[in-house]
């Protein structure tokens, strides 16, 4: 994941892409047969043991899901850690510090 | 499996049944922490709000929806919300003509601000709906917006 948390004006902008195929199941692969979905279905943003953004997706997320968000009561310093799983079970977590 | 999807399907009515009687719906909802199938699976906007227990929605001036007017490619187009009425606790993102309505949900605990901006598919041209729930009330806004290539793939 590419995670970007920068403080301004008192908030943390949090914006976050997220590398995933985001298969739909409704598109039909080169050997014409249905490509199963495979996508995110929950994210995650944690900031000091407390949840800071829950997310539940369905299948119509573009490929390589973007997501922007802000909250307060953070500080420069502080780590963020953004978990995403998907509908397979396949899931990824990433941490980065708030500039 | 199958009794989390009763939990969640209960739960639902529940938040339903208190936002019915204007009382606070806060206290109980712990957004689910799963996956809300019924919801994502459902196939109309009718049946997606009812799966996600919100059946009644008034307008709302106090949601916004920035999205262009024309999206070239349905696969990606970008959306932000933002709700400005107090104690907004979650927005859905609904896609009215989309093989499957609901697109997202999104959960803001107490210092979270009421907006996010993501990027969604679109099959063709369509309504796309914001539904914010505050502690009491669910406001509702839509927004047409026309797909010169549809992004679901189909």
């Amino acid at each position: 994941m590419k995670i970007r948390a920068a403080m301004q004006a008192g908030r943390v902008e949090v914006k976050i892409l997220m590398a995933h195929q985001e298969e739909t199941g409704l598109r039909k692969g080169p050997d014409g047969e249905l490509v199963a979905p495979h996508f995110i279905s929950n994210v995650s943003v944690m900031h000091a043991g407390r949840e800071v953004l829950r997310v539940q997706w369905g299948r119509a997320i573009s490929k390589n899901p973007f997501l922007q968000f802000a909250f307060r009561g953070a500080s420069r310093g502080d780590e963020l850690t953004v978990t995403w799983v998907d509908n397979l079970g396949d899931s990824r977590t990433d941490r980065i510090t708030i500039t | 499996m199958d009794n989390s999807r009763r939990n969640l399907i209960s739960a639902g009515s529940l938040l339903a049944a208190l936002l019915a009687a204007g009382s606070k719906a806060a206290d109980l909802a712990q957004p689910p922490a799963q996956w809300n199938r019924a919801a994502f699976e459902a196939k109309t906007v009718a049946d997606a709000l009812k799966a996600l227990g919100i059946p009644v929605a008034q307008g709302g001036g106090e949601v916004n929806l920035t999205a262009p007017e024309i999206a070239e490619d349905g696969a990606v187009v970008p959306v932000i919300v933002k709700s400005r009425a107090a104690g907004t606790r979650e927005i859905h993102l609904l896609v009215d003509k989309n093989p499957f309505s609901l697109a997202a949900s999104f959960f803001f605990p107490d210092g979270t601000d009421a907006f996010v901006s993501t990027r969604i598919r679109m099959n063709e041209t369509s309504n796309v709906i914001v539904l914010a729930v505050t502690d009491r009330q669910a406001y509702l806004v839509r927004k047409q917006i026309k797909v010169t290539i549809g992004g679901c793939g189909g």
